[in-house]
């Protein structure tokens, strides 16, 4: 069975996010001011192959903890998407 | 007796030519180590150069650390042989988690390319101190070299003797204003516990050679070769 998660991966609150204070330090021009905590990362999907969701979403973390994202800046969430087949 | 240095090159990799020359400069004897090759090519001492290996997918670092030669060069740090990571051999050192902490996008967002100053600390690498105070001068050129670790980390780090350079003015006074990426503790460069593995943003091997500028990374390619050399002529003895 195929199972189809997205993997979100942000910096840790508190380290500075240059990328995502420089769009919001931009979004005024075009006239939105009242924008604030902007902050950028990532977006990583994939398809895991397993017998059940539980047991793909075990090996999604693991993939998430140690190589999807650096423990030391970055946090990650992951979320399931519909079953493909 | 030269001591053999390797400088390993990865897809991406850009400063590997300059270090083997610099190695060449400093009178050791230069070898390649490929990427996908699994030993060192008999090399007594490793770089680890600069560049943008695996085009900094993911993260800085992040790919090469999978690389065949990076389970070589682990081993050979974990048996205590020098290892020396440039800017993108710091992050690859990071991102395997043979050194600490994390390097992330500069502070001012732009790409620093400059000659800066850094200082050397008092702490203890093997087999040869830097002359704490000592003021080198050396080009940085890196869009992420802001290097952070968690406050444990760094207190670690300090305590221990384990920051070997920071980022400082001309006179070796420390001044954020002169620290080029935002890092924790004015941070450019810094030692394993065991003081066999050093990484720094800053690049020795574009800083050797006295025609071209500054010569502020001959100390820091000399302490490589030093170290090098003890543990060659350790296991020449050995063998007989």
């Amino acid at each position: 069975m195929k199972h189809r998660f997205e993997v979100l991966v942000s910096l840790k609150a508190g380290l500075l996010d240059p990328q995502g204070k420089t769009v919001q330090d931009a979004l005024p021009t075009l006239g939105w001011d009242n924008v604030s905590e902007v902050r950028v990362g990532k977006h990583i999907e994939l398809v895991v192959e397993a017998e059940d969701e539980a047991s793909a979403r075990a090996q999604v973390e693991d993939m998430a903890g140690r190589f999807l994202s650096n423990p030391v800046i970055e946090d990650f969430r992951i979320l399931a998407m519909e079953e493909t087949s | 007796m030269k001591p053999r240095i390797g400088v390993a090159s990865f897809p991406g990799s850009n400063d590997d030519r300059d270090a083997l020359r610099a190695i060449r400069f400093m009178g050791a004897e230069p070898v390649s180590i490929w990427h996908a090759d699994r030993d060192l090519n008999g090399a007594d001492g490793v770089i680890l150069p600069g560049g943008f290996s695996y085009g900094d997918y993911l993260r800085t670092g992040a790919i090469a650390r999978f690389a065949p030669a990076m389970a070589a060069v682990r081993e050979f740090a974990e048996e205590g042989r020098p290892v020396l990571g440039i800017c993108n051999g710091f992050q690859i050192l990071c991102e395997a988690g043979l050194l600490p902490g994390a390097l992330v996008r500069n502070q001012g967002l732009a790409f620093v390319c400059r000659r800066i100053h850094i200082r050397a600390e008092d702490s203890s690498g093997n087999f040869t101190k830097f002359s704490a105070g000592e003021v080198l001068q050396i080009p940085v050129k890196h869009g992420e070299g802001r290097f952070v670790a968690p406050p444990n980390v760094l207190g670690r780090l300090d305590d221990g003797g384990r920051i070997a350079f920071r980022y400082c003015a001309p006179d070796g006074r420390l001044d954020h204003r002169f620290n080029p990426n935002g890092s924790s503790g004015d941070i450019a460069g810094i030692w394993n516990e065991r003081g066999n593995v050093l990484g720094l943003m800053p690049h020795p091997e574009h800083a050797v050679d006295p025609d071209l500028g500054p010569t502020g990374g001959q100390q820091v390619l000399q302490w490589l070769l030093t170290a090098a050399r003890h543990l060659a002529r350790a296991s020449a003895i050995t063998a007989v």
